[in-house]
This record gives C-alpha cells, structure tokens and sequence, in this order.
C-alpha cells in the first residue's frame, strides 16, 4: 500500500508543454480514477507513477520516498496496459511469472503465487495455454493476474476495459471494484469513459489539457461540478448549458432534473419547446428538445409519453440549477451573485 | 459456359508457365545432379546422357580426395559459422536501439549503416586485404570474417520488424523488472524468430557460396573454403573433369538446402506473422 505525490511536475513532449507544475496527491488504499478527454495528460500522469516515461521536472513521491532515479520494475507497482500488452511467444503461466522469475522468486513459491492468482482470477484451466488462443477477457484477466502476482504496492491501469465489448466490460468493472477492496491496495485508473469513473472511483481526478479540473468522490463531482468542464463532461448526456447573459455567465441543469409536461407548470425555470428527437432506451427516453429561443436541451424522463414534433413545456425546480460566472466556476449557493443569478434566470423564463 | 471454358483455358496457362519456369532453375540443377553421377565418357557424348548407366558414386569420394578436402569443409563452416552468430550478437542490439531507443545522432548513425550497405565488396577489398596484412592476420580465417561481422541489411531487416513489436510489451517487461538484455531475450528474439531465419538464411546462403572475398584474402590451403576447393578441381589436371566437379558441387549445395529446409517453416511464417494485439 502506498500514497503518490506529484510535486510540480511538468512534462514536455517535442518541445511542447503537456502538463506545468502540477501538484496531486493520491491516497493510499484509495480507487482513484484519472479522467479526461483524451490528450488531457491523465495517461501521461500514469506512466510517470510507473516510471516508463519520467516526468521534465519536479518529482513523484510513492509513500513519500522521491522514485525519480528508480527504475520502474523496481517501484513496486505494477501496470494494466490497454491492449493488454501480454507477451505472446509465452505461455499464460510463463506471463504471469515473468516478474516473479526476474525478481528471482524461487520456483515452488512462483507455482504457488501462479496458482492462487489463477484461482482468483479463473484463469488456472488455461495456464499452459498461448495467449493467442485466449479470448479478449482471458488477455485481460491474465493481465490483471500478471499485476496482481507481484502484490505491488501500487496497481497503475490505462484504460484496461477498452478494448473489452460492452457486456464484459460492465461485468469488469464490478470485479475491479471487488478486487479493489479485496487487496486494498492503492488503484490508479485512467479512462476517458466517465460511466467507468463514476462506478468505479473514490476519487475521481477530472483533468483537461494537462490541468486538474476537480478532484472529489463520484457523487461530489456530480452535484457539485467545480466549473463547466466538470458539469458537461460528467453524466449523459451531458448537463444542459446556456447563457445567462452576454457576459459569458450561464447557467444549467442536468437532463435528468427537468420535468416535462404538455402544460406550463410552476417552476423556477420554465421554457417552451419542441421535440427534435427522441432515442427509447428501454428504462429511460431522451429527448432533445428545441425551445422557441432556438436552444436545444436533452431531457432524459423515465416514461415514453412524448413523441417527436411534440409541443411541450420544460421545468426545472429551483435546486437543479447551476451557475456559471464569466471565469466558467460555478457560482456557489453561498456566493454573492447566487441570488442575483437565480432573478436574472426568473427574468429569461421561456414561455 | 463459355466463360467457363475461358477461365480453364488462362488456369491451364498459369499452370504451364510456372512449370516454364520452374524448368528453368531446375534445370541446372538435375544437371549437375545427374553429371555427378556419370563416368567421365558419358561426360562427353552427345547428346548429353541424361540417365547414367550406372550412377558412380565413387565420384564424390574422388572428389574429396582431390584436395584437403576436409579443411575446406571445416573452413567453410567455420567461417560461416562464425560469421552468423558475431553478426547476431551485434546485430540485434543494434536493431533493437534503432528501433525502440530515442538517441542523439539516431538518424545519421543509420544512415551510414544504410550507406555501407550500398559499398559492394569490391570497393573496399584491397584497403580491407591491406589493412589485414597489417595486423598479420593473412594466415588466420578472419579475414574472411571480421569484414563481415556487422550485418547492414539485417540491421536494417530486423529493425523494421522490432519496430512493429508493441511499445507497451516492451514497457510490460520493465515494469516486470527485466533489464535490456533479457528484454532482448525474452521477448524481442522470440517474438522475432520468423525474420531472424530470415537474416540466418540469407547469410549463410551468401557467405557459405561466397568466391571472390576468399579468392582475394587467402593464399594457402590451409584457410581456403570449399568454394575455392571445388574450384581447384578443375586443374588439377589437364581436361575438365566435370563429372568430379559436380560432384564436388552437390556437396556444397547440400548444407544450404540443409539449412533451407530448416529455416523455411519459419520464412514462411515471417509472411504470415501477426502478432496479438
């Protein structure tokens, strides 16, 4: 188990800045997920904890030691790749004990440790096995296995369910979460797939082009987004946007918040608008709803009452409404310019 | 069903001349398959024998005893030998900081590894033979090895395929804690082995057959290959005796269709290989 500092690190890549002075901390035994979009520097940050690709300057502390002059087969983590990254002229037994067999563990405790993982991960049928007669979810688990055999202090994952179809990623996901808690080792897992940041995280580190956008629980980050970055990139579709004047000020609120009706209702927000789309996605149906101001919102409603070219009204309750100042921060509840904001909005009720 | 018959007609074609050319390079060969196994008068009539009457295999006893036939062979495998295994030793460190290695000067350092690729033997022999004589090394096998240590083409072959080997199966490996040359080991040369027979072959093929390099660096027996001793044979005495020289031929070839038959499983794969993602 371990913590991991970053302590004003940059790095550069061909003469360009990829990340500047960026100070995190990432606690010990914590899931935390890296996410962002993709070239937001979350990868990179990854591989700097591992060592592959070292930070310009500043330094990576791993339970407060600096590990900048450690190699990386010697930092005790140990790294999921995304295409697996599994060597293929060796058997999944030879795979999984390579690390053990470079860090001259004798042979009768390899086989054990081999084994016991195998259970662990239900790979022991296909030990003897080339990883190219595997399927998709065997790479993975014998990738998973090849890091979990050396017990590191730190598992380091780069979008390790990507390549994963849809069904056996959802099932990933909860056996990383199990696994999480069963080692209680540290996890650092970068995705681009907030639906993996949220189910999985304690923390989720936001990031967008090599900046650090909020760092806070799953349920933190949803409800109260530090900036609009935040709010659009975490939950789907994404929170609805528009501007509250033309000082760049807006405001939102998520596809989920709004109330629907064939009727005006008494909300603090209320817009007219009609149907553009509609996708029934069996629990759920979104719309996409294009208001009279020519502002397209998404709603997302449990029932499938509406139907396209529908004429209807938009509501959303007071507390489902977010601010964006000039700077694109959210205004908090506590600030000065709430109120102002929460008239102004009363005052651009559509409809 | 006239397209039918069309198409038979371009098969029937194909068929006649890949047979065309087949004849062509074999034809040679049963030649020099049959002429080793003729007496000396059958050698001489015409139309040629094609059949001997009676196959002399004592042909290729003669042959042998022609000249020091066996230093020949053990020179020829020696210096083949040799040859193949110092330039697999530099070669596949060189081809894998080429590939994989980020290095001041990476560029131009292969560029002139590509340049001396295109320098023929021929340029550079009596500057190479010189520079041997120096040395005193004129009476050794190593003139006929040191110029060849160092192998451009498979450099150049080898790095193309280390290329394609994913980065992070490479990065996998160090975070597993290997170091560069169990790297190399375990994983760049097995998961290279199709263009490494490749390289293999194309050396031995080159070197075991090689002429001119061996005529110009050796003066006595004692270091010649059996290129040069198959040559000898024909003045040994005065009318050729080409029944003996053939014979003499067919053991040369026999190594490299030896080492063909041994590499081709896996020259075959170098066309097919992909690896897994």
């Amino acid at each position: 188990m371990a913590s991991i500092e970053f302590v004003k690190v940059s790095k550069w890549f061909d003469r360009q800045p990829v990340i500047q002075n960026l100070d995190l901390t990432i606690e010990d035994g914590k899931f935390t997920v890296l996410v962002g979009p993709s070239g937001c520097g979350k990868t990179t940050l990854l591989r700097m904890i591992a060592g592959i690709d070292p930070q310009t300057s500043g330094s990576v502390l791993i339970n407060g030691q600096d590990v900048t002059r450690i190699a990386p087969g010697k930092r005790g983590v140990a790294m999921v790749f995304q295409n697996y990254a599994i060597y293929p002229t060796m058997s999944v037994r030879e795979n999984i004990e390579f690390g053990l067999v470079n860090n001259k563990v004798p042979k009768a405790e390899r086989t054990r440790l081999v084994e016991t993982i195998g259970e662990t991960v239900g790979l022991n049928d296909y030990l003897d096995r080339r990883p190219s007669t595997l399927s998709g979810g065997q790479r993975q688990r014998v990738a998973l296995a090849r890091a979990m055999v050396k017990n590191p202090l730190v598992f380091l994952m780069d979008e390790p369910l990507s390549n994963l179809d849809a069904k056996l990623r959802v099932q990933m996901r909860i056996e990383l979460i199990e696994l999480h808690k069963k080692l209680g080792t540290t996890f650092v897992y970068v995705t681009h797939d907030q639906v993996e940041a949220m189910s999985m995280a304690d923390t989720i580190v936001l990031m967008n082009q090599g900046v650090i956008q909020q760092e806070a629980p799953p349920e933190v980050v949803y409800r109260k987004p530090s900036n609009r970055f935040a709010a659009q990139f975490i939950g789907v579709p994404p929170m609805n946007i528009a501007p509250l004047g033309n000082d760049n000020t807006t405001f939102g609120f998520r596809p989920e918040s709004v109330v629907v009706g064939t009727e005006p209702g008494s909300f603090h927000y209320t817009a007219k608008g009609e149907i553009i789309t509609r996708e029934m996605l069996g629990a759920e149906t979104i719309y996409q709803v294009k208001t009279t101001e020519g502002q397209a919102f998404m709603v997302k409603c449990l029932e499938d009452e509406f139907h396209v070219d529908q004429e209807v009204y938009l509501g959303v309750p007071a507390d489902k409404l977010f601010f964006f100042g000039a700077d694109e921060k959210r205004v908090e509840e506590q600030d000065a310019r709430y109120r102002e904001f929460m008239e102004r909005l009363r005052g651009l009720a559509h409809g | 069903m006239k397209t039918f018959e069309l198409k038979t007609v371009w098969i029937l074609l194909g068929y006649v001349l890949k047979a065309a050319v087949l004849m062509i390079f074999i034809f040679p060969f049963l030649w020099m398959i049959s002429t080793s196994l003729q007496t000396f008068r059958e050698t001489m009539t015409f139309p040629p024998t094609w059949i001997p009457a009676s196959p002399q295999w004592g042909n290729f006893m003669e042959a042998m005893n022609a000249g020091p036939f066996l230093t020949y062979f053990k020179n020829s495998v020696v210096v083949t030998g040799s040859i193949i295994v110092l330039q697999f030793l530099i070669m596949i460190p060189a081809a894998y900081a080429f590939a994989k290695y980020k290095f001041p000067g990476k560029t131009l350092l292969f560029g002139m590894i590509l340049l001396a690729f295109m320098i023929p033997g021929q340029v550079t022999f009596i500057p190479v033979y010189l520079m041997m004589a120096d040395w005193g090394l004129v009476k050794t096998l190593l003139p006929q090895i040191i110029p060849f240590i160092s192998n451009a083409f498979g450099i150049f072959l080898l790095r193309q395929y280390f290329m394609q080997i994913p980065e992070e199966i490479i990065e996998a490996a160090r975070l597993d804690n290997a170091n560069e040359f169990k790297i190399m080991r375990k994983i760049m040369i097995p998961m290279s082995k199709p263009a490494l027979a490749t390289i293999a072959l194309f050396s031995f093929v080159s070197h075991w057959n090689d002429y001119f390099w061996p005529l110009v660096m050796t003066d006595s027996a004692a270091v010649r290959p059996l290129t040069l001793g198959i040559a000898m044979l024909r003045e040994t005495e005065g009318i050729s005796n080409w029944h003996i020289i053939m014979a003499g031929n067919v053991i040369l070839v026999v190594p490299i269709l030896l080492v063909y038959l041994f590499c081709s499983k896996h020259i075959v794969k170098a066309f097919v290989y992909s690896g897994i993602k």
